[in-house]
């Protein structure tokens, strides 16, 4: 008589969700199983609410004709709201400029069918497009009101701040703005004010230094595992945004946890790393467990125009499993891979070849991909086998490569890039690979 | 006994000191650097008084040991001398009691002394024992071994392995190829057919210490009670310094190599203290044995051989082949050209050293062998400093990569004519991309044809001469922008 013991048979049945969901197109658990697994993870706000960590960004919504700026299919958009209440969601952030103006209006008209006190509202002072003065500002925060179909909003931001320290004084200091708003929150009719950040650092910090004067109850930034630590040159490291806000105690909503989409969409050697971990949750799973895993954020904002994804968000915040210290490196890891060390698109057509000053691109690319591809890239020093992949790359690109034909000889003339395919800025590609292969062999840390 | 710990020491100094002109991978600097730095030569120039007074006591208790254990070019001697005793009895007893030819040894040592401290370089590199094998070594050990190593990065590259890469066999200018074969050939003969010739006549080094030797405490007696004029031990003699007829050994030339007490058999010849009475004991050896392992495995390699071609892929490229600058570009912690000239014995240990293959033995006779940096597809490395921790004599000054980093050896020029932006219009700004110090700013210009381009612009303060510029150039065959050495090193 066979006998399966009980790890055998856990296995199999793990094996076996993992092949439904994945055939489901990343959708974890189904409604039960979630109910199972346990209810929607909520923090806690410094005024006291209760907020659930997954927001709804209200920006992009299902249209009739699936085009992205068609009409908006009103039937599936109450079917989503519907749906996340149901399930806890009790964050739903707007702005006047949102789907081309229509947005407030048309979550007035979703939230309305629910009960006021059930969820909150986020809207912002997007007067950052146009027309500065106090009286348009006013209009626009009034008009905001009428649109949501309410007396009171619960988290106002001051909308894109960062630019720069003129512009956030010409915008809500010069004209009185933010007094009118700080009377508002007085007057109980703004319940949370703070503002959502996108910039540099120097007007970040000048911002948070009004903390002392207005108290800010909360800040909203971009926050993920890329953003972590390796912001794009216009943003400001969430790491340091994250810190920065906690120390003062000012709770935070996440936008962008995916940046655009970019995480749930992953290359496939990282994907692999992500299931190879956990071959049942979704790629974008890694990214909302992420942005929850700082106890300091109040809500995960996601913009879900499907169903799908609205489910595999509710799955990932209920019954809420933070990131161990040792996954929060992984996804370090994983973000230098992706940030520092995309896969080259290049299909050795040799079409760039023969260069002027002989540089062998298609080599140099087929030696970098390939080390990628194999995971043999030397990333950081602290990595056991550091010295010895440092060594294979290095002697391997000597040996693919002849010594003048390598990436340090591209002076970026250009004449290659029309000739590509692929659209592969190769001059670009060229000095970042000589800049990595250079600080391999000076020994430099990455 | 003595004998057999005398040719075990020396195999492995020989084998370590050679190993260190071998390796091109640096491993083997850290550890076995110290042969080097205990040659005499290299001791006096680089003023290391520690290893002086040491190897001046070594010879005043022992004799000349150091001529048998620690010069690599005395124990190549004694190997080439073992292949020529082989055989029949006639052989291996063929050497003969010369008398001293104290004048040549004299007139050698007045004119290496001369050469010092008149710094004519290229006669003191040609007369130091040390620079004499360090040449060999990098002419033609070097080359076998990195055949071999070339051989094992073929199949290494086959099996996906990472354990060995190819490097340069030849990075020697012909002439120093061409004077290290000549002092082969001509201290084969001398020694196949008289031993420790050289040694005793020629070697300023070896003149010095049997000075000191002369004096020394321990030293082989022959015991007249006990000898039977057999000869033997003089014809037994390499360094021809036994005269059996009157029972005396000249300690001048005596190189301590205890081969006529292991001859001996009527136990007439001990090696012993000045006031001691005489002592018993003697060990017998199978001569040599261990020599002839390692000389095995060094000539033995001479029959592999191996191919280093490379797969060529889109479009060769044309090296660069820059004209020599007008002062000669030294080495970071050369200090000067003077210091350079006057320590440095030609001994190729830094130029076997270079991992870049940037400095080469320069050909000109007013320092000839002399180390020069050539940068035509290579440049001085930011994170290297091999060539200043290896140099034995303190020609080259040890600097820590930092300090190499802020030593001006040279500037670089500019040739507007080659340069490609001006040439043909291409927008290039390579050298200024790779310069490690920032001291190359692309600023406008205009190209032959009359079109706006941008062109470097040296800091001459900022520049420390490193040749990344002139190395990295696309302009063929000559770079566009070319280091100009310094005679004087600055700091920036």
């Amino acid at each position: 008589m066979s006998k399966i013991d009980r790890r055998t048979f856990l296995k199999g049945l793990s094996l076996a969700t993992a092949g439904a969901a994945m055939t489901a197109g990343g959708i974890k658990l189904t409604a039960a199983e979630e109910q199972a697994a346990g209810k929607m993870e909520m923090r806690t706000s410094n005024t006291g609410d209760q907020v659930s960590l997954l927001g709804y960004g209200c920006m992009r919504m299902p249209t009739v004709d699936g085009t992205r700026n068609g009409a908006v299919d009103m039937d599936a958009q109450h079917r989503l709201i519907d749906y996340a209440m149901e399930h806890g969601v009790n964050y739903y952030d707007t702005a006047p400029v949102y789907t081309g103006g229509k947005s407030e209006g048309i979550m007035g008209e979703c939230l309305s069918r629910h009960p006021r006190d059930k969820y909150f509202i986020a809207t912002k002072m997007s007067n950052a497009w146009g027309d500065h003065s106090f009286a348009a500002g006013k209009r626009m925060y009034q008009n905001s009101l009428g649109q949501l179909k309410t007396d009171h909003i619960d988290y106002y931001l001051l909308h894109s701040v960062g630019s720069s320290i003129e512009s956030f004084n010409q915008r809500f200091l010069e004209n009185g703005l933010l007094e009118f708003l700080l009377n508002e929150r007085e007057a109980g009719h703004i319940r949370n004010l703070g503002w959502s950040f996108h910039g540099n650092r120097e007007t970040f910090d000048y911002v948070v230094s009004l903390h002392d004067q207005y108290h800010w109850d909360f800040a909203q930034i971009q926050h993920n595992y890329l953003d972590w630590n390796h912001a794009s040159g216009r943003n400001v490291n969430s790491s340091y945004l994250y810190n920065e806000l906690a120390s003062r105690d000012i709770p935070m909503t996440v936008m962008e946890p995916l940046r655009g989409g970019a995480l749930a969409n992953v290359p496939e050697t990282v994907a692999r790393k992500f299931k190879e971990r956990k071959p049942a949750d979704s790629i974008a799973s890694w990214a909302f467990r992420f942005a929850g895993s700082h106890p300091k954020i109040l809500s995960v904002l996601s913009g879900m125009t499907y169903l799908e994804h609205l489910q595999d968000n509710i799955a990932t915040y209920s019954g809420f499993v933070p990131c161990t210290e040792e996954e929060l490196e992984f996804l370090e890891r994983i973000a230098k891979e992706m940030i520092e060390f995309p896969l080259i698109d290049c299909t050795a057509c040799n079409y760039c070849v023969p260069c002027k000053y002989g540089i062998d691109i298609p080599g140099i690319f087929q030696h970098y991909n390939k080390c990628v591809r194999e995971e043999q890239m030397p990333l950081s020093k602290a990595d056991d086998n550091y010295r010895k992949l440092r060594r294979a790359f290095l002697v391997g690109y000597d040996r693919s490569v002849p010594a003048l034909q390598q990436a340090n000889h591209c002076i970026g003339c250009g004449d290659c890039t029309p000739k590509c395919p692929q659209n592969i800025d190769i001059p670009k590609e060229m000095r970042r690979i000589d800049a990595f292969v250079e600080r391999l062999k000076q020994g430099k840390e990455l | 006994m003595l004998r057999t710990i005398r040719i075990i020491l020396a195999a492995l100094a020989f084998a370590g000191i050679t190993l260190l002109f071998l390796d091109f991978t640096g491993a083997t600097h850290a550890f076995l650097g110290w042969l080097a730095k205990i040659q005499l030569l290299p001791a006096i120039l680089s003023v290391n008084v520690a290893v002086i007074v040491a190897l001046l006591l070594l010879t005043l208790i022992f004799g000349r040991v150091y001529c048998s254990v620690i010069c690599p070019l005395g124990v190549m001697q004694d190997i080439i001398a073992w292949f020529g005793k082989r055989g029949k009895k006639k052989n291996r007893f063929k050497y003969s009691y010369s008398r001293p030819k104290t004048w040549l040894r004299v007139v050698m040592l007045v004119i290496m002394v001369a050469s010092i401290v008149f710094g004519i370089s290229a006669v003191t590199a040609l007369l130091a024992p040390y620079s004499a094998y360090g040449r060999i070594a990098s002419s033609f050990f070097a080359p076998i071994y990195t055949l071999v190593n070339n051989l094992f990065a073929t199949l290494a590259e086959r099996a996906g392995s990472y354990a060995f890469y190819p490097t340069e066999v030849w990075g020697k200018a012909t002439a120093v190829v061409v004077v290290a074969a000549v002092t082969l050939i001509a201290l084969a003969i001398l020694a196949w057919k008289n031993g420790r010739t050289y040694c005793n006549t020629i070697c300023p080094v070896g003149t010095v210490l049997g000075f000191v030797s002369k004096f020394s405490i321990f030293r082989p007696v022959i015991d007249t009670e006990n000898c039977n004029n057999c000869h033997l031990c003089e014809r037994g003699c390499k360094a021809a310094c036994i005269d059996s007829k009157n029972h005396s050994i000249d300690r001048s030339r005596c190189v301590a190599c205890m081969d006529c007490i292991s001859i001996c058999s009527h136990d007439a010849i001990h090696y012993k203290p000045v006031w001691a009475a005489a002592k018993k004991g003697e060990a017998k050896t199978d001569a040599g044995r261990r020599a002839f392992i390692t000389t095995a495995a060094l000539l033995g390699t001479t029959a592999l051989e191996a191919k280093t071609g490379r797969r060529k892929r889109s479009g060769a490229v044309v090296p660069h082949n820059n004209p020599a600058s007008q002062t000669r570009i030294t080495p970071p912690g050369s200090i000067s050209l003077k210091n350079l000239n006057d320590k440095c014995i030609a001994c190729q240990l830094c130029i076997q050293s270079c991992p870049s293959h940037v400095l080469k033995p320069s050909t000109d006779l007013g320092h000839f062998m002399q180390p020069v940096m050539v940068y035509n597809d290579t440049y001085c490395r930011p994170e290297c400093n091999s060539c200043s921790s290896v140099c034995p004599t303190g020609a080259i000054k040890p600097l820590s990569v930092e300090e190499k980093a802020s030593t001006q050896i040279g500037h670089a020029v500019w040739h507007p004519w080659l340069c490609v932006p001006m040439a043909n219009g291409d927008s290039c700004g390579h050298c200024a991309e790779h310069c490690p110090t920032g001291a190359i700013t692309m600023v406008d210009g205009e190209s032959a044809e009359g079109k706006a381009v941008k062109i470097p612009a040296v800091d001459s303060a900022k520049c420390i001469g490193c040749g990344a510029c002139q190395a990295l150039c696309p302009a063929r065959p000559e770079s566009a922008i070319r280091v100009e050495g310094h005679e004087i090193h600055h700091t920036i």
